[in-house]
């Protein structure tokens, strides 16, 4: 079982005061920690997991600059195989549709039974280059999975669905998966175990590397672009309690007799 | 267009949400609404949904009694072609996440996944969507020429009342043939009950990613028992098996109502929001000024919930007891 895991490198941005660059098109990232994208730390401990029962090779690639090598650094301490990296400047501005064909090229060049990406990203959440690849790339696919088991030529996936709900499907290899998070519990990776695959080529490809044409990929090769961001209009909002937790205890113990029938 | 969207004999909110929207988008471009309804045997949602479009365009085949991406985009490619809509609505749900974006792909059309505002101007579209977990908002717009898709985040568009419109049934035959799928439909599952029926609760205390560890856990324990509430949490608690999923509030796990709901370390994230959302009064505490949770909150507290937590757990006690 040859498996492709597309990854990417995002900043963290939950419990963190973000503000807006000049530009107004994005988020000020100096000084933000970045790690690899929570939906794909899942999926490329799935593809480890199905790598040690059944075999095989789990090739990991990512669409980024220099700085996501780290992310793929940690998907070799994880036990990937190899890395490959996707860089070129006429990449910038690309949306999920041009991402994903940037992607479909480069895994024409790789032999593959199975591909899993994240559902989606924490930063643009387009959650579409999965599914979208696997169109370009002329496969079947299944998004939003939480369960997988490799039969013969096929795959037996659940995908979720609302209010707990799973819908069960059997699919023929080639895939491509994309994986929702709580799948499993993605390893720790040590300090020593990035140390001891710090030396690892990390092939790069880039656009003429790619057989790829300059109005494919970047903005021009996109279908949506982003004109500016702004802070989302606060509707009411919440009336913000002030103290000390003293005084704030006496206030939600008030509320709870108030409105939640505490006596 | 709106692809209309149904499971297990239920036509599903994000349906009349989509068409809500659709009619005023169509309204403003000066074009008739369409629904496009896959399925079997669903006369009956046809009949629900012919108020509120010109046409419903109705496939029935027993090959669409469940949803599966293969067929869907079949059938859609096929009356796509044919109707030539300028603009398809498909929900940003479990099930458009899975086929819109290859549908997309098959039509040549742009796509805009997880719309939570979408304005037209002659043939320019400018649409919003959301970044950063929710924490910032974004004006987007399309580079290519239309036709164009859109998928919508549930819950974003209300569904208003306008006067009813006569919609016409139209019978679409299906292209399905019996040729054999790559991906095949085996069955639903439901997600194991949990001991306690979050539910039923009428006082929820709900942790988030903020508890940091399951061993910080017994501590909210401790305080929603002081104040008779019962324990819940949002998704990625359950991710990391913390708690289990029947805790879990929000679009993948249980939508409660209880009269008090307090939020802890959560961010908001509007999965959750939708899950607890029709709580009486919420209670947000959050280290982040910033959170979103904030603004689906009645009362909200900015500290940190390893010091505020155990406060509260001690003072409900003493409370209680004077």
């Amino acid at each position: 079982m040859n498996i492709i895991v597309c990854i990417k490198r995002v900043p963290e941005t939950t419990d963190v005061d973000i503000f807006i660059d000049k530009s107004g098109k994005d988020i000020d990232k100096s000084g933000l920690v970045f790690d690899l994208n929570e939906w794909d730390s899942y999926a490329i401990e799935e593809a480890i997991l199905l790598k040690e029962k059944l075999g095989g090779t789990v090739t990991v690639l990512s669409l980024g600059g220099e700085d996501s090598n780290e992310s793929l650094r940690k998907c070799l301490a994880m036990g990937a195989d190899d890395a490959i990296r996707l860089t070129d400047p006429a990449f910038n501005g690309s949306d999920g549709f041009a991402t994903a064909k940037v992607l479909a090229e480069a895994i024409r060049e790789v032999p593959f039974d199975l591909i899993l990406t994240g559902t989606q990203a924490e930063d643009d959440g387009y959650a579409q280059v999965g599914v979208v690849l696997a169109e370009l790339l002329g496969i079947s696919h299944a998004a939003l999975v939480n369960r997988i088991e490799v039969q013969d030529k096929k795959v037996k996936v659940h995908r979720e669905l609302e209010g707990g709900l799973e819908e069960v499907f059997e699919i023929d290899l080639p895939a491509v998966l994309t994986i929702q998070t709580g799948i499993n519990e993605p390893r720790y990776v040590s300090i020593m175990g990035i140390r001891k695959v710090a030396k690892k080529e990390i092939k790069t490809f880039g656009t003429s590397d790619l057989n790829l044409k300059l109005e494919e990929v970047g903005l021009s090769g996109s279908n949506i672009r982003l004109e500016k961001v702004f802070l989302p209009p606060v509707g009411e909002g919440a009336q913000m309690l002030e103290g000390k937790p003293e005084e704030l205890a006496l206030t939600v113990f008030n509320i709870l007799k108030d409105k939640g029938g505490l006596t | 267009m709106v692809i209309a969207e149904h499971r297990r004999g239920e036509l599903r909110d994000i349906t009349w949400e989509m068409l809500s929207k659709g009619r005023q988008l169509a309204e403003s471009m000066g074009a008739d609404l369409g629904v496009a309804l896959l399925g079997k045997g669903v006369n009956p949602f046809a009949d629900a949904l012919k108020s509120k479009a010109k046409r419903v365009f109705v496939v029935d085949d027993e090959r669409l009694e469940v949803y599966n991406s293969e067929t869907y985009e079949k059938v859609l490619i096929q009356l796509i072609t044919e109707r030539k809509p300028s603009l398809i609505l498909v929900g940003h749900t479990a099930t458009g996440m899975d086929f819109a974006p290859s549908l997309s792909v098959r039509l040549k059309m742009p796509l805009a996944t997880d719309c939570i505002g979408i304005d037209v101007d002659g043939e320019n579209f400018s649409l919003i969507r959301q970044l950063y977990g929710g924490k910032i908002n974004a004006s987007a717009s399309f580079l290519k020429q239309g036709p164009y898709m859109v998928s919508v985040r549930p819950g974003a568009f209300p569904v208003m009342e306008k006067e009813p419109l006569t919609g016409e049934i139209v019978s679409i035959p299906s292209p399905l043939t019996d040729e054999g799928l790559a991906k095949r439909f085996i069955q639903y599952v439901e997600a194991a009950v949990g001991e306690v029926d979050i539910t039923q609760a009428d006082i929820l205390v709900s942790i988030g990613r903020g508890i940091k560890d399951a061993e910080n856990i017994p501590m909210v324990k401790e305080f929603a028992d002081a104040i008779g509430g019962v324990l819940a949490c949002s998704r990625p608690v359950v991710d990391k098996k913390w708690l289990p999923k029947g805790c879990q509030v929000g679009t993948s796990g249980k939508t409660v109502k209880p009269k008090v709901y307090i939020a802890i370390g959560i961010s908001g994230a509007f999965q959750h929001v939708a899950g607890m959302k029709g709580a009486g009064t919420v209670i947000a505490i959050n280290k982040d000024p910033k959170a979103p949770i904030f603004n689906a909150a009645h009362y909200g507290i900015v500290a940190d919930l390893f010091k505020i937590v155990p406060v509260l757990r001690d003072k409900m006690k003493e409370f209680r007891k004077s």
